[in-house]
């Protein structure tokens, strides 16, 4: 030990080389003989996911194929990333529709406050990691897009506890 | 010690081998060791991965081939077709020669190691199952690992990088210092078995009755721990050290070069594991049967049992199992203990190891002295008393190395100890206050 590194005052059962080197073999080889594995193998087998686990979109859709979203544009103000891109319009019965309905997906940050916020349960975050693309247009999901995912979807709140308490 | 013929042992006179038998049964041998060695070193790398991921509770490689056995294949395959790079400030030669110069001592040395009981083949003769029954066996391996050395110097000065050049400074202090250890620890094992060729090792163990780990159990700790060094694996990784060294001596080198630093390394070990089943656990010795003590003392003579090709097949099971618990130890030290700081591996080396390995050579030397003196005969009763003396010298070396300082690493003061510390206190530099606002 070099001249001036301070060395604690220690006991021996605590500070022996040999002892501490046995007793991590032991430790080692119980774990050898008996592995506690918890690797899932991802492809084959995938992981369960909590009900309110949220990932990519989903516009829900009325059954004669429109979607559900009147157009209020609560999400894009709501939206604490900005992602979202609402152009709305309105038809010759005064309802309204999106034009242009975009969420940018690598903007996101998945908070779910847009399917929270929105009065009609039209825009969703669902349950779907597995969204790579090759470029990186492809991340900006449009209505059609949006509409034709068809993944799980987020659980709002934890239906055992509605009021979050 | 031994005297051939012994007295009391049957000779069997048995058909010698031919010149021509002779020859083409080394080249048999060559070849099949040769081939051998390699596939074991090539799933001892499999067997590390998955080692390694069962102590950490991981799967390890299970994609190649069923639970992937294949994944040698796809590494060799992989290292093959890589790229080789040659850093543009290396020196090509040496930079050249280095793996070369790893891979293959390491690769040689398994020629005088017997595996298995002679191999009678009917009308040929019988065949002594060792590529080559050097009668300097273990000389031959000294020299040989020895020689490893210089393949990681050359190769950490020629790839003209610093932190490879650190890589090979360290393993030649390293490997140099406990290969004094290393030889001293083997002193004892010639003493009591009266020589150095490998096979005369094993049949002296067999006539013994008694494995050598119990009567030189002192030696074979120190054989274990020097050959630990030797063979660079941990806790004396310090020249590859990953983490301070970004792998040390091989950081440039790639691709199949790479590959044959990595085959030198575990043929290292393969080997190692080899001698120390040789030489502390009787060798291809099957335990407490009595059928398989024979030796092959000339052509065509064989003292002892009776050799029979399924004894040869028996014998060598029993060598291959304790070389591979000898590597599944290795494997099992490197994923537990970290590595030696570099000031506690030359302690160890030359103030624990050397003295202890001198000590127990004087000690086992007066030992075999007194008891030849007192006319007590070679056997089984020589060995335990032997064992008694080794295990009162190995309790006060075990004793003393728990209470050691630098390798603990924290102190355990005793009041001597306190009060040379008292006497060579030097007044620790003041710290100077830290400037105001160096932060903000």
């Amino acid at each position: 030990m070099a001249i001036g590194v301070k060395v604690m005052k220690r006991p021996v059962g605590t500070t022996s080389y040999l002892r501490a080197t046995l007793k991590g073999m032991a430790l080692t080889f119980r774990h050898l003989v008996r592995p506690q594995k918890v690797t899932l193998q991802y492809p084959e087998v995938k992981p369960e996911l909590a009900p309110r686990w949220r990932g990519t979109h989903r516009m829900a859709v009325h059954a004669d194929g429109r979607p559900k979203c009147v157009a209020c544009g609560l999400c894009p103000t709501i939206c604490p990333s900005n992602c979202i891109r609402l152009v709305p319009g309105e038809d010759d019965q005064g309802n309204r529709y999106p034009i242009v309905y975009e969420i940018d997906e690598f903007r996101c940050i998945f908070c779910g406050m847009c399917q929270e916020v929105c009065p009609v349960e039209a825009i969703h975050v669902g349950q779907d990691y597995e969204n790579s693309e090759f470029t990186r247009e492809r991340f900006i999901y449009d209505l059609d897009r949006l509409m034709a995912q068809d993944h799980p979807l987020a659980a709002l709140w934890d239906p055992e506890d509605p009021a979050s308490q | 010690m031994i005297q051939f013929p012994a007295t009391n042992v049957p000779l069997h006179q048995v058909q010698p081998l031919s010149n021509t038998a002779f020859l083409i049964a080394s080249v048999i041998k060559v070849v099949v060791v040769f081939t051998g060695v390699m596939v074991v070193v090539a799933y001892l790398t499999l067997l590390e991965r998955w080692i390694s991921a069962w102590i950490q509770d991981r799967l390890g490689p299970n994609r190649v081939g069923p639970r992937g056995i294949l994944q040698p294949l796809a590494d060799g395959l992989k290292n093959l077709v890589k790229e080789e790079m040659y850093p543009a400030k290396a020196a090509n030669i040496y930079y050249i020669l280095a793996p070369m110069l790893t891979g293959i001592p390491a690769l040689m040395t398994f020629a005088v190691i017997p595996f298995a009981s002679p191999l009678p083949i009917p009308g040929v003769g019988v065949v002594n199952m060792v590529v080559a029954d050097l009668p300097i066996g273990i000389l031959y391996i000294l020299a040989l690992t020895s020689l490893g050395v210089y393949g990681i110097v050359m190769a950490g000065w020629a790839s003209n990088n610093k932190y490879a050049f650190l890589g090979g400074l360290r393993a030649s202090a390293q490997m140099v210092s406990y290969e004094v250890a290393l030889g001293m620890s083997l002193i004892p094992v010639f003493m009591l078995a009266g020589n150095v060729t490998l096979t005369q090792v094993v049949w002296a163990q067999q006539t013994m009755h008694l494995w050598y780990a119990l009567p030189l159990g002192l030696a074979f700790f120190l054989f274990v721990v020097s050959a630990f060094a030797e063979t660079n694996r941990l806790p004396f990784d310090l020249p590859e050290a990953e983490s301070e060294l970004i792998t040390g001596y091989h950081t440039e080198y790639s691709s199949m070069k790479f590959s044959l630093f990595f085959i030198g390394e575990y043929s290292n070990m393969l080997t190692a594991s080899a001698v120390m089943a040789t030489l502390f656990l009787g060798g291809w010795d099957i335990p407490i049967w009595q059928g398989d003590n024979m030796i092959m003392i000339a052509p065509g003579v064989v003292a002892g049992a009776e050799p029979a090709w399924w004894k040869t097949l028996l014998t060598f099971g029993a060598f291959a199992t304790k070389t591979g618990f000898f590597i599944l130890l290795y494997m099992w030290v490197r994923w537990t203990v970290p590595r030696f700081r570099y000031d506690q591996v030359m302690h160890l080396g030359w103030k624990v190891m050397l003295p202890t390995a001198l000590v127990f050579i004087v000690v086992t030397g007066t030992t075999i002295l007194v008891l030849d003196a007192l006319g007590i005969p070679y056997g089984l009763g020589f060995g335990l008393i032997l064992t008694v003396v080794n295990a009162v010298v190995a309790a006060i070396f075990f004793m003393v190395i728990d209470r050691d300082r630098v390798i603990s690493g924290a102190s355990a003061h005793d009041r001597r100890r306190r009060r040379v510390d008292a006497r060579l206190a030097m007044p620790v530099a003041v710290e100077e206050p830290e400037p105001a606002g160096i932060r903000d």
